[in-house]
C-alpha cells in the first residue's frame, strides 16, 4: 500500500505541471487559431487577478522566450532577431520574442497568439522598452503600472505607515484605469466578485508556494530548486488565480510532505545543499545541473523561486472584503519584494544558509540580463563579508548559447567542489 | 621507494612531474600538447619517468590536471588545476596565500590557506584576452620570438597605451602602432602592462595578500613580472619550477593517495 502511494506521489508535481505547460500553449495556440484577444504580461507583476476577471488569456513572452531554449532552439530565434537588426547585446528573451513575432507566432510549443493589450510594471527596465515594441509592431495600448520605491533595499515604505497608504492609494488609481481598458479591450464589463474568486485562489496558491519552499528545509532536500522549482515557478505564474493553480499547489504540498515524513530526497546521496543566485542557464539546462549533482550537490533554494514569482514567495494574503485596495497592498509588497530579491539577495540570504543548511552559494551572471547581473559581484563580497560561506561566481547565459562555455563551467565548478570538499575535512577537523 | 606523478595538460603544453615520498620532485618534463591530447599526457609522462629513471611500476598514482585531465587515460583520477596550482604554489613557498596562474589560455587568481586549498578562485571569462595567447600573438605580429618579448620589454623608454587585451584584436593594435612609428620595446612593454592591469583586477578580486607566487608559463616572462611587481608594489613569488606548479600540485594530490592508502581511517573500533 505504501508503495503504491510512494509511487503515485513521488514525481507528482513534475508530471502534472509538465502536462499543465502543454495545455497552456495548447490554449494559446486555440487562441491564436481563433483570433481571441490576449494579454501579453510578465512574471514580475502580472496583474492576473485583474486580467482573469476579463477572461483575457494571459501570454508570458520570458516564458516563451526561455522555452526555446530549452528546446534548443533558442539560436535561431536570436540570430533572426540580429539579422533583423537588434544588437548581440541586449536581452535574449527581447530578440527571441522579437523573432518569434516576425515568425507570425511560430513557437516550438504552438502558435503564440498576438497581443490586444501589454500589461507591465517597471519591475525591470526592459519590460518598458520590450512593452514598446508590441506597442508599435501592432498598434496595441500598453499599460505599465508604477510601483514606487521598488529598489530601495528593503527600506521601502512599510504597511500601517502614512507613506505605504499614499503609495497604495497610487497603485488602486492605477489599477482603475487599468480596468477600464480591460473593459475596451475585452469588451466585458468588470466583476468584483470575479475578482474576489481569483483572488481567493492566489491566496490558496501563495500559502501553498510558500510552504513548498519552506519544506525544502528537510533533509535530504524535497525538490531540486533549480529544475523541479522550475516547473512550479512556471506553474504558480501561469494558472495564478486559478482553480487548477490551487489544485497542483495542495497536490505539490501533499507530495512534499510525504517525502518529508519518508525522508525520500531528491538526490540518493546528497552530499552538499546549495543555494542558487540569478536566473537559470536554460540553454544547457540538464547538463548544468548536473554539473552540480555529479558531485552530490543539489540546489535546495533559489532566489529565482522568488523574484520570477514576483514575490509569491512571501504568502502575502488579500482582504477578499476589500479586493481592490488589498490587491494594491500585494503588488506594493510583492513587487519591492520581488526587486529586492534581484537587487539585494544577501539580506535574506544571511538568513536561509542556516536555516537551508547551506554548504555553498552559486551566483548565475547573465550576460544578457545586466538588470539581475550587475550587483552580484558586491552582493557576493557583502554575503561572504556577512557570513563564511563557500560560493562560486559563474557566468553564462539564459538563452544564448554562443556565450556558454560547458568546459569552462566544468572546470570552475569541479574546482568549487574540490575546495568544499577540503572545506568539510578541515570542519571536521576543527580548523575552520 | 614509491613514487607520484602529476600530468598536467594544458591547452598548449603538456607538463609531467613525478616525485618521491617527501614530496621533492624528482623529474619533469615538457612538451607542445598538440592536437593529439592523449599521447602528448602520454609522452611526457614517458618523458619526466626517463629523465629521473624511474619505472613506470615504481609510480604508485598518477594524477591528471589542466584542460586535458580527463585524457590521462592511464592516470588514477583528476583533479583541477586551480586546486593544483595553489597546492604547488604553497609546497614551493609555504608562506603564499594569493596564486597568480597565467596560462596560455587563461588566467587565474586564486586564493589559498596554509595548506594549499582553495578559499576562492576568478579567472578570466570566455575569451583569451590578457592571457598568454595574448602573448603569442604579439610575438607572431612582430615576429619576435615568445621567449625574448620579456627582455625585449624591458628596453622601453616610452611604453605606449594598448587600449585591448583581445587576443584577436592584438595583431591590428600592435600594427597600427608600428605604423605610427613606436619603437618594439615600447609597444611590447604596453602589451604587458595591459596584461597585467586585467591580472591585476582579477587579484583584486580574490584579494591581495601578504604573500603571491606567480605560476604558469608566463611567469618565465622577465618583463611581465618586473610589470606585475611594479603594479602590486611588491616582488611576487617566482620559482624556476613556474611551469610545472600545476603538475606538482597533482603529484602532491596523488602523494596523499598513497599515504592515505597505507594509514587508511578505521571507521570501527
Amino acid at each position: 500500500m505504501k508503495k503504491s502511494t510512494n509511487q503515485q506521489l513521488v514525481g507528482r508535481g513534475t508530471r502534472n505541471g509538465a502536462a499543465l505547460f502543454r495545455n497552456w500553449f495548447q490554449n494559446l495556440s486555440d487562441a491564436a487559431k481563433d483570433n481571441i484577444p490576449t494579454a501579453y504580461v510578465f512574471v514580475m507583476g502580472s496583474m492576473a487577478e485583474i486580467l482573469r476577471v476579463f477572461d483575457l488569456p494571459m501570454v508570458f513572452p520570458e516564458i516563451n522566450s526561455l522555452q526555446t531554449a530549452i528546446r534548443h532552439v533558442s539560436d535561431d530565434y536570436l540570430n533572426e532577431a540580429e539579422d533583423y537588426g537588434y544588437s548581440p547585446d541586449i536581452c535574449g528573451y527581447v530578440k527571441a520574442d522579437v523573432a518569434m513575432q516576425l515568425r507570425g507566432g511560430e513557437h516550438p510549443m504552438g502558435k503564440i497568439p498576438k497581443p490586444a493589450i501589454a500589461v507591465l510594471t517597471n519591475a525591470c527596465n526592459t519590460y518598458l522598452k520590450w512593452g514598446e515594441i508590441w506597442e508599435r509592431m501592432y498598434g496595441i495600448p500598453m499599460f505599465t503600472v508604477d510601483v514606487p520605491a521598488t529598489r530601495e533595499a528593503g527600506r521601502a515604505s512599510k504597511k500601517g505607515s502614512e507613506q505605504f497608504i499614499w503609495e497604495r492609494n497610487y497603485i488602486v488609481e492605477q489599477l482603475k484605469e487599468l480596468i477600464e481598458l480591460c473593459e475596451k479591450v475585452s469588451d466585458k464589463k468588470f466583476d468584483i466578485d470575479r475578482l474576489r474568486e481569483i483572488m481567493g485562489y492566489v491566496n490558496e496558491m501563495s500559502t501553498n508556494y510558500k510552504r513548498m519552499l519552506e519544506l525544502n528545509k528537510s533533509k535530504p532536500s524535497l525538490f531540486n530548486a533549480l529544475t523541479d522549482g522550475t516547473i512550479y515557478l512556471g506553474v504558480a505564474n501561469t494558472y495564478r488565480g486559478t482553480k487548477e493553480g490551487v489544485d497542483y499547489f495542495n497536490d505539490l504540498v501533499e507530495e512534499l510532505e510525504y517525502m518529508s515524513n519518508n525522508s525520500i530526497g531528491t538526490l540518493t546521496d546528497e552530499k552538499y545543499r546549495l543555494g542558487f543566485l540569478g536566473v537559470p542557464c536554460y540553454p544547457i539546462f540538464r547538463r548544468f545541473n548536473e554539473l552540480f549533482s555529479e558531485w552530490g550537490g543539489t540546489f535546495v533554494a533559489s532566489t529565482y523561486l522568488w523574484f520570477a514569482t514576483g514575490g509569491t514567495n512571501l504568502g502575502v494574503q488579500y482582504d477578499l472584503t476589500n479586493p481592490l485596495e488589498s490587491l494594491a497592498e500585494g503588488i506594493l509588497i510583492t513587487v519591492r519584494d520581488a526587486m529586492d530579491s534581484m537587487f539585494n539577495p544577501e539580506i535574506p540570504l544571511v538568513g536561509l544558509i542556516d536555516e537551508y543548511a547551506l554548504d555553498g552559494v552559486i551566483y548565475h551572471p547573465i550576460k544578457s540580463c545586466r538588470t539581475v547581473s550587475t550587483g552580484l559581484a558586491d552582493n557576493r563580497r557583502a554575503l561572504m563579508e556577512m557570513k563564511d560561506i563557500a560560493t562560486l561566481f559563474l557566468e553564462s547565459d539564459m538563452m544564448d548559447q554562443r556565450v556558454v562555455s560547458e568546459a569552462q563551467m566544468k572546470n570552475r565548478v569541479d574546482a568549487f567542489f574540490e575546495g568544499l570538499e577540503s572545506r568539510k575535512v578541515r570542519l571536521m577537523e576543527g580548523v575552520v | 621507494m614509491a613514487y607520484a606523478a602529476g600530468v598536467d595538460v594544458g591547452s598548449t603544453q603538456t607538463k609531467a612531474v613525478i616525485i618521491c615520498e617527501d614530496g621533492n620532485i624528482v623529474s619533469r618534463a615538457l612538451i607542445d600538447t598538440g592536437a593529439n591530447v592523449v599521447k602528448a599526457a602520454e609522452k611526457a609522462f614517458l618523458l619526466a619517468l626517463n629523465d629521473g629513471n624511474v619505472r613506470e611500476e615504481e609510480v604508485s598514482y598518477v594524477i591528471g590536471t589542466g584542460y586535458g585531465r580527463y585524457k590521462v587515460t592511464f592516470g588514477n583520477t583528476q583533479i583541477t588545476e586551480i586546486s593544483c596550482h595553489g597546492r604547488g604554489a604553497v609546497k614551493m613557498f609555504p608562506g603564499t596565500r594569493t596564486v597568480l596562474d597565467m596560462g596560455g589560455q587563461d588566467t587565474k587568481a586564486i586564493s589559498v590557506s596554509e595548506a594549499g586549498e582553495i578559499v576562492d578562485f576568478c579567472m578570466n571569462d570566455k575569451c583569451a584576452a590578457g592571457t598568454g595567447r595574448f602573448l603569442g600573438a604579439a610575438s607572431m605580429a612582430l615576429d619576435i620570438p615568445l621567449d625574448d618579448l620579456g627582455p625585449t620589454a624591458l628596453n622601453s623608454q616610452k611604453p605606449v597605451k594598448i587600449s585591448t587585451t583581445c587576443t584577436v584584436f592584438a595583431e591590428t593594435e600592435v600594427l597600427s602602432w608600428l605604423g605610427k612609428g613606436k619603437k618594439i620595446q615600447d609597444i611590447l612593454m604596453g602589451v604587458h602592462k595591459s596584461i597585467a592591469s586585467r591580472s591585476v583586477s582579477l587579484l583584486r578580486r580574490v584579494g591581495i595578500s601578504e604573500e603571491i607566487t606567480f605560476t604558469g608559463g608566463v611567469a618565465k616572462n622577465t618583463g611581465m613580472i618586473q610589470v606585475l611587481n611594479e603594479t602590486l608594489e611588491k616582488k611576487m613569488n617566482v620559482s624556476e619550477d613556474s611551469h610545472f606548479m600545476g603538475a606538482l600540485g597533482a603529484a602532491l594530490f596523488a602523494l596523499d593517495h598513497i599515504v592515505a592508502s597505507r594509514n587508511p581511517i578505521k571507521v570501527t573500533a
